[in-house]
């Protein structure tokens, strides 16, 4: 008999009061029990409408129906049979606009915590059951893979576990991607990615670090080392500004530096690590997406006394998850909505002093659905702020474009791909994740890893064949014979 | 892990380090610059590439010992490692063919310059340089730049050695005295690339600076070192970092420069104390 309550098993979280203090994680994660009674919430229905909604298609009741049978080392290998992150997955996927969002449970009530299940199985079987390396056998063929965040982790493990050897290039000191450097500490601990890359590291995954590809190698270079095939997934790139008056002043960050400093470089330990971050007594945080949310927050648990977002649209227009808005507001994060930024105030000597804004209104929907902010004439006013972080996106980082000739790329700048299979404008090279889209989720990432991983597969597998004797090409209708 | 291959003392507080980086030694061309790290808890430190050598696969450095990083790195020694070395970033240094340069270098600037100096040399260019140091014990690469260039002028602020006073007097009283040159290229403190790109803007020479702001990752990421050129920011990381110097806007990148003073002093003063309380307790 099915757990037939209307509400999700509560996640224990750590107290907004205490939690805006600290760097710990704020979701605590369920207890064995907790999982077991949300795990019966599921009807395990025929159509499984939840699989559909995932973009790496976990096998969703099947895990879920171990976890109900308290077996969750079973659950934990079903997830992994299609989800290279899962400890990861669990915490920063948008479950609601996904998974949870088709689960006929939905309709009244609450859906299954598909979400919190996953990260419970995960974590526990790191701290019970650490997986054995899964042995396959090796086909002795080379694969790159260039950026080591959620895009390139997964199409380097999909690869691995089917027998190629993978070299994955990290610019950075630490692999992660994003999962290092953007995602706070607080949402999703550093541990945690480490250990699901050591995973990946176990199914044979190479990882060179202080890599930057199109500079150190270009992508010919890799050809000639003998990559049969390649991966870019090097993210999105450099930070957009406003383009306003001040945006250079001492105490401006970009999201991306600000949270850098504190994620990979680690600030927030500063002096005991040598980066350090400047937050003053007030902050304003212009955006309104998550990357915003996850700046605010940093910045509260730095010690500023008061921290605005400040985002030109209302609440319903902002593009940041449900939950990171409550998480941001429990925390005493105050929202500036309908406030658009016109110019960043310095003292005599440089530093930010004041954010100047307009008021806004809402008038009649733009070309995507959201309706257009207008200025609210003569209400200009002075936001007294001493450092300003903004979050309002990034652009494709031009260095592979630049180093690499025949790399098309989109108008915008993203890398150009044939959505089917990844495949970019050369033989043998694929994209995916933000270098294509631009900024999107970790998830979305990983389904085009994913993608790639099989399109990479099904190319290498066609070019072993004799290319002398067009018959023996799987998939083309000569095969028919 | 990259190992020091050599090091040497140019001067008290300057030093120049090979070290063993195959990959970028090949890739490497003068005006580009790494990150490296030095320890697990450090931070990500830009120096321009000094000199490569392809066949041996090692890139050189030279930095002067100004803040907790810079002290670390330099009580490393030969057969030592560092802990991260990522490069070659930003864009080499490009010139069309001038036919007489004059390439300015102040104090440990004079590193970085020496370089561009070689470079013009060996395309045929008639090279001046002008190297401008505190005091005479802080001279580094006299030889090596008198090898590349036509005249060699020495300053030194206090006159312990060569002449009396500032680059720029030297500078100022060879284009007042006529001589034409269609390059200048300007390395040092901030404050230096700015009076130089000032005397050569009546004069039209097209003069190149090296700016080397505040950093992280070095590949266009963060926008720490983000700086006005002709009324556009730009990254110094992947736009430069050279610049047209009559272009740059030097007192917002002074400015900039301020951010972290006070921390980088705090990490140092933590770091010599640390370590004369370890040589304390040793003896």
């Amino acid at each position: 008999m099915p757990n037939l309550a209307l509400k999700k098993v509560p996640m224990p979280e750590q107290e907004p009061d205490v939690r805006n203090t600290n760097f710990r994680e704020v979701a605590l994660g369920y207890t064995e029990a907790m999982a077991v009674e949300e795990a019966r919430r599921c009807l395990n229905c025929r159509n499984k409408p939840c699989v559909g909604g995932c973009p790496v298609n976990v096998r969703i009741p099947e895990f879920i129906e171990r976890v109900a049978a308290g077996d969750f080392a079973g659950a934990y290998e079903i997830i992994t049979s299609t989800n290279n992150l899962p400890a990861i997955c669990g915490r920063v996927c948008p479950q609601e606009n996904q998974c949870e969002k088709f689960c006929v449970r939905g309709v009244k009530g609450e859906p299954v915590a598909i979400g919190r299940l996953e990260r419970f199985v995960a974590d526990w079987t790191m701290e019970n059951e650490p997986v054995p390396p899964i042995k396959v056998d090796k086909k002795n063929r080379k694969v790159a893979v260039v950026g080591s965040g959620p895009a390139g982790l997964t199409c380097a493990g999909d690869l691995a576990k089917q027998g190629y050897d993978v070299t994955v290039f990290e610019a950075f000191h630490i692999p992660g991607g994003v999962l290092v450097y953007g995602i706070p500490e607080f949402r999703l601990p550093k541990a945690i990615v480490r250990k699901e890359i050591d995973a990946l590291r176990a199914c044979g995954v190479e990882i060179k670090t202080n890599m930057v590809i199109g500079k150190v190698l270009s992508l010919a270079d890799l050809a000639d080392e003998g990559f049969e095939a390649i991966f870019i997934g090097s993210g999105a790139g450099l930070p957009s500004f406003l383009k306003i008056p001040g945006e250079n002043l001492n105490g401006v960050y970009s999201a991306n530096e600000f949270l850098t400093r504190i994620n990979l470089m680690k600030a927030y330990l500063f002096p005991n690590c040598d980066t350090p971050v400047r937050v003053g007594r007030r902050v304003a945080v212009i955006g309104g997406g998550n990357v915003a949310m996850d700046a605010a927050r940093s910045a509260k648990r730095l010690g500023a006394e008061e921290v605005y977002i400040v985002y030109r649209r209302s609440e319903t227009e902002m593009p940041a998850r449900l939950e990171e808005v409550h998480h941001a507001k429990q925390e005493g994060i105050i929202f500036r909505l309908l406030t658009d930024p016109i110019q960043i105030h310095g003292t005599e000597s440089g530093w930010v002093r004041a954010l100047e804004c307009n008021e806004m209104e809402l008038g009649d929907p733009d070309a995507g659905g959201r309706r257009r902010p207008i200025v609210k004439p003569g209400s200009q006013f002075l936001l007294d702020v001493e450092t300003v972080i903004i979050a309002i996106g990034n652009t494709p980082n031009p260095l592979l474009k630049n180093t690499t000739p025949g790399l098309e790329t989109q108008k915008w700048g993203g890398i150009a791909v044939e959505e089917e299979t990844m495949k970019t404008s050369l033989e043998g090279v694929y994209a995916g994740g933000d270098a294509v889209t631009g900024a999107a989720t970790v998830i979305q990432a990983m389904g085009a890893g994913r993608k790639a991983a099989q399109a990479i597969d099904d190319y290498l597998s066609g070019r072993r064949q004799d290319p002398e004797n067009p018959a023996c090409v799987v998939g083309s209708e000569v095969v028919e014979m | 892990m990259y190992k020091i291959i050599k090091r040497e003392e140019l001067n008290p507080s300057v030093i120049r380090m090979d070290i063993a980086a195959p990959a970028i030694a090949r890739k490497a061309e003068p005006g580009q610059f790494i990150i490296l790290r030095v320890c697990e808890e450090g931070e990500r430190i830009p120096l321009t590439i000094a000199d490569f050598d392809r066949e041996a696969g090692t890139v050189t450095i030279i930095f002067q010992i100004v803040g907790k990083t810079t002290h670390m790195l330099g009580q490393l020694n030969e057969g030592d490692d560092l802990l991260d070395f990522v490069g070659p970033l930003g864009m080499a240094s490009r010139y069309d063919q001038p036919q007489k340069a004059v390439v300015i270098g102040g104090g440990l600037g004079s590193a970085i310059a020496y370089p561009q100096a070689k470079k013009l040399h060996q395309m045929g260019v008639e090279v001046d340089i002008i190297a401008g140091f505190r005091n005479r014990e802080l001279i580094i690469l006299e030889e090596e730049m008198r090898k590349v260039s036509t005249r060699l002028f020495l300053t030194t602020d206090d006159g312990s050695n060569g002449v009396k006073g500032f680059v720029t007097d030297i500078l100022q009283k060879q284009l007042e005295q006529g001589v034409k040159y269609d390059l200048a290229v300007a390395i040092g403190p901030l404050i230096m690339m700015k009076m130089v790109s000032n005397l050569t803007r009546p004069y039209g020479i097209k003069t190149i600076v090296s700016m080397n702001p505040v950093m992280i990752d070095g590949t266009g990421m963060c926008g720490g070192c983000r700086l006005t050129v002709g009324g556009e920011t730009k990254f110094a990381c992947v736009d430069g970092p050279d610049f047209d110097g009559h272009l740059v806007d030097f007192d917002e990148a002074m400015r900039r420069q301020q951010m972290y003073k006070a921390e980088e002093k705090q990490t140092l003063e933590a770091h010599i104390c640390r370590l004369s309380g370890k040589e304390n307790a040793d003896a």
